[in-house]
């Protein structure tokens, strides 16, 4: 933490020679930022530091030998649908594969924490109006910027600072280049956010469209890495998660790609910057459109849709879209290697499930699944974010029972969160071109564990309306166990702990209610449990 | 008189606090009630459990002859709500929030919708992150105002308007009262109570300490007396009700409680009045003995020579 006192200390002088009036009490406002997130960044930032730091033991264990390792390899190679799954495998030695394997989700992980915590400094402040004060007070007109980027720069210097560390017996200059590459992604999330806070004045906007950018990198990463096998395909090199892989950390380092990414970091901050310093506090480049002077709206259902029908549509776009390219993945996919017990033994480790074709079908619906959670949670807690900012208050003081107003923003997440299966099913069908009635049963048999999921949401609100927010730790643990935790040999006992993992390997698999009944059923409890606590209990204001 | 709402011993407590502590409140069908306390005092948290959204942990509570925590939403079809903060959604206009709540309640005059609306100089068609405070409270108030409610709880609903608007505002509670609607105001603005309140309760620290209308309010105040005499004063001293007799030559300056001037003018009288000023007790006075923390009590009990001493006897009246 070295970094943060130096910068308070630094802050002071810089305000006083007034060359620098722009970023005046950047320091107090970093210190401010690092007190506020002081368990997000350490948590986030050990969790993902454990996830790349336990794989080579791991991997040590599933491919202890020279000959398995290379056989691996060898896989990778001629696989197509292993590679669009985890990418090329540039080297046979510990090191690359671990870069090979987590690389792209402590990358994936990293984004995603660096995008929360500069809109939560910077919208997220100017939203609620509370920048105003903070604004009015010494502070220049670029300091909550530039202490947002330091704030998320931090976690990303640590976070690479113990990747480097803790990796460096699998050879210290490859573990410098995965921590850079992990923390430069890192930071390239940092500054696309900081953009998008500039554009937008919704903070749920600003992280929806980072996000969006995210997913999509995931997706153009998966299409380009099945059509090469040395990740030079043009649409590998669109998504800065290619970048990455593209860096062959511990196979030969490009030393030139972290300095593509720190480029490109800049060029994103210098755009940031520039619109920080052109416009209103507050305000964004779009001017806010005239509505109508008279609305429709006559119940808590309408207004719970109007209010979510945007992210509705957006992820729904965005399943279909990520259907439609996984479903051209799989096309043909079988047919370049057969049905091989090797790659299926592999597969299988991802998540997936025996057969190729329908194990990577069912690997990468799996993986749609665990994003549906997070929707349905997202959409969940629209409750709770309704409730703290005092706009249920006014709702629930006309004649709308507690249950009605809750029901409506439930219908809206648990039925989105089976629109978003039909349409990822949809595209996914579209896109292989046959099956579809598996590919489309395989997408809706994801639903009971989303709607646990969301059900854990629903509790949590209700009995817990101020810790609500830990339902996107549910969510999160539920992801890191569905895409590492196969591969991490985590005992079945923990894996048992995600609804995903009972659900039955469609397609391919025997299809098996009673475990998919009792996911229901428990979704069921959770809702009902935690709708009866919403109303018993006190409204939180 | 029926009770529009009738609260007795109210408890409520969130963890040490106790934010109410017996609350009592008497409002009569049609009257425009003010509710007033300092800040902290537990107003709002009053009118939260009034709507049903805080349950109380001791007490009774009725609105409109129901229990508004177990009937609430049945309760809430005739009741308008205007907090005193309020919030709208960023993407949504004006006018739509205003037919939403008008929904959610007992339904919307269209008519009024649209006289408010030019009264309140609103544009309804601007979105709600671009509305200033004052501009959001008028969208909740024109929702209130045009909803066909029997009740309207207000929290400190002009906190951000303009003068003018106050103007429209006042002129708005007037009219509900014409129409037999009953108005639970809380304000600090004591002009504004005292311009549209025919009762008031003032409460401090969660318990109700005077209620009554404000004439009976003033009546246990004290009125300042400057005299300039013919000749020398006497026995003032010893009439019941004066305080801080102040007597220089012929001029005398006193505090006498509102129900015992009579004796003290007749006094005066005696020794020939050459000019009289009286102050009678403003509402700030009022109000600031009960606002002020430390022996609020003892300080409503020195004006009790008639034993008017407690809030309930005056309210049961």
């Amino acid at each position: 933490m070295t970094t943060t006192t130096g910068a308070v200390t630094a802050a002071p002088s810089a305000a006083r020679s007034g060359g620098s009036r722009q970023l005046a009490g950047t320091g107090t406002l970093l210190r401010f930022a690092l007190r506020r997130d002081r368990v997000l960044i350490p948590v986030w930032v050990a969790v993902n530091a454990l996830m790349v730091l336990s794989m080579p033991n791991t991997l040590r264990g599933l491919y202890g030998t020279a000959d398995e390792r290379a056989d691996l390899a060898r896989q990778m190679e001629t696989n197509a649908s292993l590679r669009a799954m985890v990418g090329p495998l540039f080297d046979d030695g510990l090191g690359a594969l671990t870069a090979w394997r987590v690389g792209v989700y402590a990358a994936a992980l990293a984004a995603v924490t660096s995008l929360l915590i500069v809109v939560r400094h910077t919208r997220d402040e100017e939203e609620s109006g509370r920048q105003e004060v903070v604004a009015s007070g010494m502070v220049g007109r670029r300091a909550a910027l530039t202490a947002a980027l330091l704030a998320a720069a931090v976690a990303n210097g640590v976070l690479a600072l113990l990747v480097a560390v803790g990796l460096a017996g699998q050879g210290a200059v490859g573990a410098v280049a995965l921590g850079l590459g992990i923390a430069g992604v890192g930071m390239l999330f940092a500054t696309m956010a900081a953009i998008a806070a500039q554009l937008t004045e919704s903070a749920r906007l600003a992280r929806g469209l980072t996000a969006g950018v995210l997913g999509a990198a995931f997706v153009l990463r998966a299409a380009g890495d099945s059509t090469t096998d040395d990740g030079a395909s043009v649409l590998t090199w669109l998504s800065p998660l290619g970048w990455l892989e593209n860096l062959r950390a511990f196979a030969g380092e490009r030393w030139w790609v972290p300095a593509l990414i720190g480029g490109a970091v800049v060029a994103q901050g210098v755009v940031a910057y520039a619109l920080a310093g052109r416009r209103d506090l507050g305000m964004s480049f779009l001017p806010t459109r005239p509505g109508p002077a008279a609305g429709r709206l006559g119940t808590a259902g309408a207004l719970a849709w109007r209010l979510q029908r945007g992210a509705v549509l957006g992820w729904s776009a965005g399943f279909l879209l990520a259907g439609v390219v996984y479903g051209r993945l799989t096309e043909g996919a079988a047919d370049l290697v057969g049905d091989n017990a090797q790659a299926r033994r592999i597969v299988e480790r991802m998540g997936g499930q025996a057969g190729l074709t329908d194990a990577f079908v069912s690997a990468m619906v799996g993986m749609l699944g665990l994003v549906a959670a997070l929707y349905v949670v997202a959409s969940v807690l629209r409750l709770s974010g309704e409730e703290t900012s005092g706009r249920a208050e006014p709702v629930l003081a006309g004649a709308v029972g507690r249950l009605r107003w809750a029901a409506g923003h439930l219908v809206v997440a648990f039925g989105g969160a089976a629109l978003l299966m039909l349409f990822a099913g949809a595209g996914f069908a579209a896109g292989h071109g046959r099956d579809a009635g598996a590919i489309l049963a395989a997408c809706l048999v994801q639903l009971p564990a989303v709607w646990v999921i969301g059900g854990a949401a629903v509790l949590l609100h209700g009995v817990l309306p101020r810790g609500a927010v830990a339902a996107w730790g549910v969510a999160g643990a539920v992801l890191l166990l569905g895409w590492i935790g196969p591969a991490l040999d985590v005992p079945q006992s923990v894996l048992d702990l995600s609804p995903f993992g009972h659900l039955p390997k469609l397609p391919g698999g025997e299809m098996s209610w009673p475990p998919v009944l009792a996911l229901v059923l428990i979704a069921a409890v959770l809702v009902a449990v935690g709708l009866t606590a919403l109303r018993r209990r006190d409204l939180t204001t | 008189m029926t009770k529009a709402i009738s609260v007795s011993g109210l408890h409520k407590s969130f963890g040490r606090t106790h934010a109410l502590d017996g609350l009592d409140l008497e409002v009569g069908t049609g009257e425009v009630h003010g509710f007033l306390g300092p800040n902290g005092a537990g107003k709002s948290t009053a009118v939260r459990v009034l709507l049903g959204l805080l349950r109380a942990d001791s007490g009774t509570a009725r609105v409109l002859d129901r229990d508004p925590w177990s009937d609430a939403v049945e309760v809430h079809r005739r009741i308008a709500y205007v907090p005193g903060d309020v919030t709208l959604w960023r993407n949504l206009s004006g006018g739509e929030v205003i037919d939403l709540y008008g929904r959610l309640r007992g339904g919307l005059d269209r008519g009024r919708r649209a006289e408010l609306i030019e009264r309140f100089e609103l544009d309804p068609a601007k979105k709600g992150r671009t509305y200033s405070k004052g501009n959001r409270q008028k969208v909740a108030l024109v929702a209130a105002f045009a909803s066909d409610v029997d009740l309207l709880i207000l929290d400190e609903p002009t906190s951000g308007l303009d003068p003018l608007m106050e103007e429209v505002f006042q002129r708005c509670v007037r009219e509900e009262r014409e129409r037999g609607r009953t108005v639970l105001l809380s304000s600090h603005i004591l002009s504004e109570v005292e311009e549209l309140c025919d009762r008031v309760s003032i409460i401090r620290k969660g318990r109700t300490v005077e209620s009554g209308s404000l004439a009976d309010l003033r009546h246990l105040t004290r009125t300042s007396i400057t005299a300039e005499l013919a000749g020398t004063p006497g026995g003032l001293a010893a009439l019941p009700g004066v305080h801080d007799l102040d007597v220089r030559g012929h001029r005398v300056r006193l505090q006498v409680d509102t129900g015992r001037l009579d004796a003290v003018l007749r006094a005066l009288g005696e020794s020939g009045v050459r000019s009289l000023t009286s102050t009678p007790p403003t509402l700030e006075e009022l109000f600031l003995r009960h606002y002020q923390a430390e022996g609020a009590e003892g300080a409503a009990g020195t004006g009790d020579a008639k034993g008017a001493h407690s809030g309930g006897q005056v309210a049961t009246r």
